[in-house]
C-alpha cells in the first residue's frame, strides 16, 4: 500500500473520483452553448453526485441582469435540456451558488467584480477554491478574455489551481491558431489550458482506444499489410439551421474535418501510448498528425473535393439549397461538403489511403470509420450466383447507432459452395443498456479535475491546421464553384474521383 | 409496438426457450431489424408467491440499469407443474433513422418447492449462454441458491441489512463471497458516504489528517447495523487500522481500533427517525481537533466542518437520492464491475462484531 501522503487510499474502488472544490466561470453564460449543453451538464453532474463537494458557478455575459434573473434563466435551460428529469431539491441547491456578472469582455471593471465574487466564495467557505474559466463565447473574444484575465493576474491563485477551457474553433487557420496559442500561453502554462474538442468526450470515440488496445486480434492486421483503405465519414442530414453567419465563414472543413475528424484519424492510427496519461496519449496523436504530409497547392485539386447542396428532398420533405438558406450570401463558395484523400507517411500506414468526408444535407446522419481489409490472396470459391467473396470490412460507428460491425464471408445454406458477406455486430445500446453521459459532462469534470487527456494540446491543434491550411488556401484562391449535390443524396459524384480503382464509398 | 407475450399453464424449460426464440424472430421481422435483443446480463430472481408483486415493482424501478433477460422464479406451495410466461419489451418510441432499439426479455416461471433443489436444471436452458448471470433471492430459499451457485451464477446480489442479526448476515455474505462475486446492496447504500469522505480527505493538505483520525461516529437506521459496520470496516481496511469486537451498550455499539499513531474511538448509534435503510450520518474527528460531519438532507448531504479554533462551516454536497429502486439498479450495474474494497471491508466489519 502506498503511503497516505502519496495518494489517497480511500479512492480505490470508487467510480466517482474526488474533485477539488471549484468555482467555475462561464464566459458567455447566456449563450446557446451554455444554455443547451453546459448548464444541463452541470445539473446532471450535481444529480449524480459528481460535482466537487463545494461548487460555485459564475456566469459572465454582456446582458445586464441581476443574479436571480440569471438563476431563473439557468433553471429554465436545465429543465428544458437536461437528460435527466431535474429534481427540484437538487436544482435549488445548485442554483443557490450561482452568480452573474454583467459586462463586456474587455471591461476591466467587470473582471474586478468577477474577482471579488470569486474571492467572496473563498472567504465565506474558509478555503481556496480552484478556478476554471470556461470560454464559451464567439472566438474573437478568446484573446480579449485571456488578456483581461492576465492583466488582473487571475491566471494564478495562491494555494489553488487555475485552469482555462477554450471552446472551438481554436483559430481559423494555422496562423490564427498559432497567434491564439501565443496569446494564451503568454498568460497560462500549457498544463492550465484545456482546448475543447467535444468529440473526444463521446464514449464511442474513447472506445476506439479500448477497441484497439484492449484486444489482441486487431493489432496484427492494423497496418499497411492488411488494411486496404480507410474511410472516415461524418454525414449530417440537417442543413445549417440558424447558423448561417457562423457556417458561411467556417465551412465543412473547418467545422468538422480540421478538429473532430482529424482526432478520429489520429486515434485510429496512433501507436500504443506508454500510459493513458494526457501527455503520452497526445504525444502519440501528434506523431500521426505530423506524419500526414500536407498537400502542395497544386496537389489540392487531386486530393480534395468540395461541394455545396442544392435544393432536394430529405426524409420525404423538400428542402432549400444552401444558397437559398436565410443569411447565406447568394454567391457564397463555402463548402457544405468536403472530401479528402490523405496519407499517413510512416511505416505502419505508408500507402494506405485515408478518405475523409463530411457534409450537410446528406442522405443520413452517421459518423463512422470504415476500415476495408485487403482481399484474400487467392479466390477459392466461385463468385457466380451470389455476391461472392468481398474484402472484410470493420465499421466503427460513432453515432447514431454506436457500435462495431465486422463483415465476414459466409456460406449460403444449400448444396453449392456460394459465399456472401454477413455481419457480426456489437451495439452499445443492446450491450450496456445504460445511458451514456453527455460529452460535456465528462469534459467539464475532467477540466475541473485537471485531466487533459481528452483535450487537444497546442502542438496538436497546430499540427491539425498544418494539414489543411494548403487546402483552405487553394479553395480560397480558386474561382471554381464547389461541386453541386442535391440535398438528400450521398454528396457530389466528384468525390468518387478521389478513390482508387476498385474502391467505393461506404454506403451512407 | 406492443409487448409480445407468450404463456403456457404447463410447460418445460425447453418450451420456454423455444418460445423466447420465436418471439425474438417475430419481433426482428416485424420491426424490420430495428428491434434487437439486449445482451447485458441474465438476472435470476427467486421469490415467494405472496411477495411477487413487491419484487416486480422494485425491478420495474431500476430504470436504465435493467437486466437484459430477467428470469423470475415464483415459488408457490403445492404447485406440481411448471407454468410460465415470457414477455419481450422494447422502448415505447420510434427509433430515429439508423438506430436500433434494445429489446429486454422477462420470463416468469411458477415453480413448486420440489423444484428448488434442482432449480439449476430448470433455469439452465433459459439463461443466455456466455453472458454474466446474476442471482437475487430476497426471500431465502437456500436450497435453490445452492443449486444455482454450483454452476450457473457468476454474481450474487444480496442485502445484508435484510437479515435481522448482523452477525448472521455478514457470515452469510462471507460464505457467499467464497463462491461467487457478491454485490451487497447494503454496501452500495454507503457509496455516497464513502465518496464524500474520500473527497474530504483528498486535498493534499487534508491527506495527512487521515492518519490522525481519532474518532468515528456512524448514525444509522436501527435495522442497518450491517451497513454501519461495513462503512467503518471500509475505513479500517483502507487506512490499515487493527479492529477488535465492539461492545454493545444502551442500544449502541462502541469500541476502539488501533491506527498507527493513536487509537480510533468507534461509535455506532441508532437513528430511529431515518425512514430508509442505511446510514443517516457520520462524524469523523481528528487528533488535531478537526471534526467533519455528513448528514442526510434534501438534495444531497449536509457537510459540517469544525476547525480546532472552533470556526465552523456548513454546506450542501449535491446529489439526488437514488431510492431503493435506484439502489437495486446500481446493484445490477455493479454486477458488471469489480470492487476490490468490499471484501477487506467485510472482513474488518466481521472482526468488529460484538
Amino acid at each position: 500500500m502506498a503511503t497516505i501522503t502519496d495518494e489517497n487510499p480511500l479512492i480505490e474502488g470508487l467510480e466517482r473520483l474526488p474533485v477539488h472544490p471549484t468555482t467555475l466561470v462561464i464566459f458567455g453564460g447566456t449563450g446557446d452553448l451554455a444554455q443547451r449543453k453546459l448548464l444541463p451538464a452541470l445539473y446532471n453532474l450535481a444529480h449524480e453526485g459528481q460535482l466537487p463537494e463545494r461548487f460555485n458557478l459564475i456566469a459572465f455575459a454582456r446582458r445586464e441582469q441581476p443574479h436571480d434573473e440569471y438563476q431563473q434563466m439557468a433553471r429554465a435551460s436545465i429543465e428544458k435540456h437536461s437528460r435527466t428529469m431535474p429534481k427540484p431539491e437538487v436544482l435549488d441547491a445548485l442554483l443557490e451558488n450561482v452568480r452573474y456578472v454583467p459586462g463586456s469582455f474587455d471591461d476591466a471593471s467587470a473582471y474586478e467584480q468577477l474577482e471579488k465574487l470569486a474571492d467572496d466564495f473563498d472567504e465565506r467557505a474558509g478555503i481556496v477554491f480552484n478556478r476554471v474559466f470556461y470560454l464559451s463565447t464567439a472566438p474573437q473574444f478568446f484573446p480579449v478574455i485571456v488578456e483581461q484575465l492576465g492583466l488582473r493576474k487571475m491566471d494564478k491563485i495562491h494555494r489553488g489551481e487555475v485552469r482555462i477551457v477554450i471552446e472551438k474553433p481554436f483559430g481559423t487557420d494555422l496562423a490564427s491558431a498559432k497567434k491564439l496559442n501565443r496569446i494564451v500561453l503568454r498568460e497560462f502554462r500549457e498544463s492550465q489550458v484545456f482546448r475543447i474538442d467535444h468529440y473526444l468526450g463521446k464514449e464511442t470515440v474513447q472506445n476506439v482506444l479500448a477497441f484497439r488496445f484492449a484486444n489482441t486480434f486487431f493489432e496484427p492486421i492494423w497496418n499497411r499489410n492488411y488494411i486496404d483503405f480507410v474511410q472516415i465519414t461524418a454525414a449530417e442530414d440537417l442543413g445549417i439551421g440558424t447558423r448561417a453567419g457562423y457556417y458561411d465563414e467556417s465551412g465543412a472543413l473547418r467545422d468538422l474535418i480540421q478538429n473532430h475528424m482529424s482526432q478520429l484519424l489520429a486515434l485510429l492510427c496512433m501507436e500504443v501510448p506508454a500510459s493513458t496519461g494526457a501527455n503520452p496519449l497526445r504525444d502519440e496523436k501528434v506523431k500521426v498528425l505530423r506524419a500526414i504530409v500536407p498537400p502542395t497547392l497544386e496537389e489540392v485539386p487531386r486530393m480534395s473535393v468540395r461541394g455545396q447542396y442544392t435544393a432536394g428532398t430529405v426524409g420525404g420533405e423538400n428542402v432549400a439549397g444552401y444558397l437559398e438558406e436565410e443569411g447565406v450570401p447568394p454567391d457564397s463558395h463555402t463548402e457544405t461538403y468536403a472530401a479528402l484523400r490523405l496519407h499517413v507517411s510512416n511505416w505502419r500506414w505508408a500507402g494506405v489511403p485515408f478518405y475523409i468526408r463530411t457534409g450537410k444535407r446528406l442522405a443520413r446522419k452517421v459518423t463512422e470509420i470504415a476500415i476495408t481489409l485487403k482481399p484474400v490472396p487467392h479466390l477459392l470459391f466461385q463468385q457466380r450466383g451470389s455476391l461472392g467473396v468481398l474484402p472484410n470490412q470493420l465499421i466503427l460507428t460513432v453515432q447514431p447507432d454506436e457500435g462495431v460491425s465486422l463483415s465476414l464471408g459466409a456460406k449460403i445454406p444449400g448444396n453449392l459452395m456460394r459465399i456472401r458477406p454477413v455481419n457480426m455486430e456489437f451495439h452499445y445500446g443492446t450491450t450496456f443498456l445504460s445511458q451514456s453521459p453527455e460529452a460535456y459532462e465528462r469534459l467539464i469534470l475532467d477540466a475541473m479535475r485537471g485531466d487533459a487527456s481528452l483535450f487537444t494540446r497546442n502542438d496538436e491543434v497546430e499540427a491539425q491546421w498544418s494539414i489543411y491550411d494548403p487546402v483552405l488556401e487553394a479553395w480560397h484562391n480558386s474561382s471554381e464553384s464547389p461541386a453541386e449535390y442535391p440535398a438528400g443524396t450521398d454528396g457530389p459524384t466528384e468525390a468518387n474521383d478521389l478513390l482508387e480503382p476498385g474502391q467505393r464509398w461506404h454506403d451512407l | 409496438m406492443p409487448d409480445d407475450v407468450w404463456s403456457s399453464p404447463a410447460c418445460t424449460p425447453a418450451d420456454v426457450e423455444a418460445a423466447l426464440r420465436d418471439l425474438l424472430t417475430k419481433r426482428a421481422a416485424e420491426s424490420e431489424g430495428v428491434h434487437a435483443p439486449a445482451r447485458v446480463l441474465n438476472l435470476i430472481v427467486i421469490v415467494d408467491r405472496e411477495w411477487r408483486g413487491e419484487i416486480a415493482n422494485r425491478l420495474e424501478q431500476v430504470g436504465r440499469y435493467s437486466a437484459s433477460r430477467t428470469i423470475m422464479c415464483v415459488v408457490e406451495q403445492g404447485r406440481e407443474h411448471i407454468s410460465a410466461w415470457a414477455r419481450m419489451t422494447a422502448p415505447d418510441k420510434d427509433a430515429p433513422p439508423g438506430e436500433i432499439l434494445p429489446v429486454t426479455e422477462a420470463v416468469e416461471l411458477d415453480v413448486g418447492p420440489q423444484h428448488l433443489p434442482v432449480l439449476d436444471t430448470v433455469v439452465d436452458p433459459i439463461v443466455v449462454p456466455e453472458l454474466l448471470t446474476v442471482l437475487w433471492s430476497p426471500h431465502g430459499h437456500d436450497d435453490a441458491v445452492d443449486a444455482l451457485m454450483k454452476r450457473l451464477t457468476d454474481v450474487i446480489l444480496l442485502d445484508s441489512v435484510v437479515e435481522p442479526d448482523p452477525k448472521e448476515a455478514l457470515a452469510r455474505v462471507d460464505e457467499m463471497a467464497q463462491r461467487a462475486y457478491v454485490v451487497d446492496l447494503a454496501w452500495l447504500r454507503s457509496t455516497p458516504w464513502r465518496e464524500r469522505v474520500a473527497a474530504t480527505f483528498d486535498p493534499e493538505e487534508m491527506r495527512a489528517a487521515l492518519s490522525a483520525i481519532s474518532a468515528i461516529t456512524v448514525r444509522f437506521r436501527p435495522d442497518s447495523t450491517a451497513s454501519a459496520l461495513l462503512f467503518v470496516g471500509w475505513l479500517a481496511s483502507r487506512l490499515g487500522w487493527r479492529v477488535s469486537p465492539l461492545i454493545a451498550r444502551d442500544g449502541k455499539l462502541h469500541g476502539h481500533a488501533n491506527a498507527r499513531k493513536q487509537d480510533v474511538h468507534i461509535r455506532l448509534d441508532h437513528h430511529p427517525d431515518q425512514n430508509v435503510p442505511g446510514l443517516a450520518g457520520i462524524t469523523v474527528e481528528t487528533a488535531h481537533g478537526v471534526s467533519i460531519s455528513l448528514d442526510r438532507a434534501s438534495g444531497g448531504l449536509t457537510e459540517r466542518r469544525r476547525e480546532k479554533d472552533g470556526t465552523e462551516h456548513t454546506w450542501k454536497v449535491l446529489g439526488a437520492s437514488r431510492g431503493e429502486g435506484g439502489i437495486l439498479g446500481q446493484g445490477v450495474r455493479q454486477a458488471l464491475l469489480r470492487d476490490p474494497t468490499y471484501k477487506p471491508a467485510l472482513d474488518a466489519a466481521r472482526a468488529m462484531l460484538p
